[in-house]
């Protein structure tokens, strides 16, 4: 019934306008690629999670102060900058778009060291509704007490022992790419079809094509598979991106091959679908947005699901995408399988049933 | 024999009568012409005989198949241009006939076919570099891939410069030496008398006039000496509708 050679035929016309197009290329290879390169660059400090914070000294660099900063500066959570004695801190802040510091008294190490030692207090500026302001008292609170202790020649009687939850620690950009990879399988093939199917049919492209032998399905079996193609170069330019520039750890693995093969099959077919059931290529581009734009944003591309708040990640597990996203995360990061089994599943039914909606909604001829 | 037999053929949308009735018949070989001016309902019945409409009443025959029912046979045997025909922008005219004969799954000598239409000058042009005239024939060109023993022109020469149009002329008077029948509409009325066997004028849904060219000139003419076509048409189906009819033509393809 479904004929290869046609399939063929109408793949290579198609695949061979849209490479001579060049815009199709540019959003479906590049545009990736510098998404990768820009939120990689924005987030590329985010995963060590260090406080940016400004300290003055004006202690006269006394060995008890550089011990304090050097504290401070060991536990790794603050990424410090000495802050000149002579101006005013206040406004230095202000300046430099910092938010929070810490000034030294002078007379530190006199107060310290005096027999019996003076109380003296370090100043901790920063807003106090933000949370990294928090992080920042809890820090220096922490080496505070250290000091405290060793001032009265008395060791901590509890401690903490630390145990790192996932084998490894993963950086922000080994979720882009999985994310960017989503986004990729998402839009590229969605905004072509809807366009295709809306454009063809105000063109009578379908009604023309309907006088030959190819079929509909046909028809759409030669877009998901260049898609499938498209969507397989995308995924090792991505991930070869993400290594080489921000040092991404990518598992490659036989696993995400269902999610690069489902993804495409299931966004085509939703692309043709919205394209076929609205009136004019106009009212298709909004549909298609409206569809894009949420999923686009919400299954997981730029963050993690899991940073969003309960009713937002319950929303996300009815967008489609998100199975994508979700099923690459679990293959390419966790090595959960039968996690990733669940999003196959998922998505092998909703790529079956909008497919067969497409085709029975996507008419060739008028009646 | 017929190639395509109607008898008694009623198409509606919503409360307009497209096709009201009609009854007509092309024997093989034979150019038949169907005329009227716009919304007369040419194309409405050009689209039942090729398949891509249904009907609501009547019957329909197309070298012996229900073009409805039967669609996918019928259109391995059918070539067909449609109005105000458009491709693949990113494709040219050569790539175009190959890929029509691999989907028809027939041998086609694509220089040959181009040659025939005269667009062998463009055969390696993208489809949306050509002017309107150069992707008519395109069209015309992919309607021939399929070897047809009947072939639907719809409005074939509508936009074309006056040497365009005497090649796709041309290509119907071969067609006919051919033994292959064909269907056309068209806006010029020259055109019709030129090259159609049989004629009939539709307005409003209804056959008006049915006959040869000469026939109908010696049936609803004023008997004038030198009285051309037009002259009938227009007096017929009235001043305001040929002058309504043109003025569209003028406009050219791509409109209902």
């Amino acid at each position: 019934m479904v004929s290869v050679r046609r399939i063929r035929a109408d793949l290579t016309v198609f695949g061979r306008g849209y490479v001579r197009a060049r815009i199709g290329l540019f959003f479906s290879l590049i545009f990736p690629i510098i998404l990768i390169l820009l939120f990689g660059a924005i987030f590329s400090n985010a995963g060590s999670s260090t406080v940016p914070i400004y300290i003055q000294n004006n202690d006269n660099n006394s060995p008890a102060s550089l011990g304090f900063i050097t504290a401070l500066n060991s536990t790794n959570a603050m990424a410090i900058t000495i802050v000149s004695p002579d101006v005013n801190f206040s406004q230095y802040l202000a300046s430099h778009s910092g938010t929070t510091g810490i000034v030294i008294p002078s007379g530190f190490q006199a107060d310290i060291s005096a027999k019996p030692p003076v109380p003296v207090s370090v100043t901790i500026y920063g807003n106090p509704t933000s949370s990294v302001f928090g992080a920042v008292v809890g820090v220096t609170n922490a080496v505070v007490s250290g000091f405290n202790l060793k001032i009265a020649n008395a060791s901590a009687i509890v401690g903490t022992q630390q145990v790192s939850v996932a084998s490894k620690t993963y950086k922000y950009i080994d979720y882009l790419v999985p994310g960017l990879i989503g986004f990729s399988v998402l839009t590229s093939p969605m905004f072509a079809l809807v366009n295709i199917s809306s454009q063809y049919k105000r063109d009578k492209i379908f009604k023309q094509l309907s006088l030959t032998p190819l079929t509909k399905t046909e028809w759409l079996i030669s877009k998901i598979t260049w898609y499938v193609v498209l969507t397989f170069v995308s995924f090792f330019l991505m991930t070869g991106a993400g290594t080489l520039f921000f040092g991404a750890h990518i598992t490659y693995t036989v696993g995400v091959i269902p999610f690069l093969f489902l993804g495409p099959f299931l966004f085509v077919s939703l692309g043709m679908l919205v394209g076929t059931v609205s009136k004019s290529v106009e009212s298709a581009a909004v549909v298609g947005n409206l569809i894009t734009f949420p999923m686009m944003f919400l299954s997981g591309t730029f963050f993690p699901v899991s940073s969003m708040p309960d009713y937002l990640q319950t929303l996300a597990h009815v967008l489609p995408l998100f199975y994508v996203i979700d099923g690459l995360n679990n293959v390419m990061l966790y090595g959960n399988y039968s996690s990733a089994l669940t999003d196959i599943g998922v998505l092998i039914v909703l790529s079956v049933v909008v497919f067969g909606l497409a085709v029975r909604f996507f008419k060739w001829r008028e009646d | 024999m017929s190639n395509i037999e109607v008898s008694s053929l009623q198409k509606a949308y919503g409360s307009l009568r497209a096709v009201d009735g009609i009854s007509f018949s092309v024997r093989d070989g034979e150019v038949f012409s169907l005329l009227g001016p716009n919304g007369a309902g040419k194309t409405t019945t050009i689209e039942i005989l090729e398949g891509l409409r249904e009907r609501d009443a009547g019957e329909v025959r197309v070298l012996g198949l229900d073009p409805w029912k039967q669609g996918y046979e019928l259109h391995k045997k059918i070539g067909v241009i449609p109005q105000g025909f458009k491709f693949v922008d990113y494709a040219t005219p050569k790539e175009a006939i190959n890929y029509y004969a691999a989907l028809f799954g027939v041998k086609a000598d694509a220089d040959a076919i181009l040659k025939r239409v005269i667009l062998e000058d463009s055969a390696d042009v993208y489809f949306s570099k050509l002017s309107g005239g150069q992707k008519q024939k395109v069209g015309l060109a992919l309607s021939l891939v399929n070897d047809p023993q009947l072939v639907f022109l719809d409005e074939p020469t509508t936009g074309l410069d006056p040497q365009a149009r005497r090649a796709v002329w041309e290509v119907i008077r071969t067609l006919k030496s051919e033994d292959r029948s064909v269907l056309l509409t068209t806006h010029y009325l020259d055109e019709a008398e030129e090259l159609a066997d049989g004629v009939a004028i539709m307005n409003h849904g209804k056959i008006i006039a049915s006959g040869t060219p000469a026939e109908i000139i010696a049936q609803h003419g004023s008997g004038k000496q030198g009285e051309s076509l037009e002259d009938v048409f227009v007096k017929l189906v009235g001043e305001d509708a040929v002058t309504a009819d043109q003025s569209a033509a003028a406009k050219g393809p791509g409109r209902r």
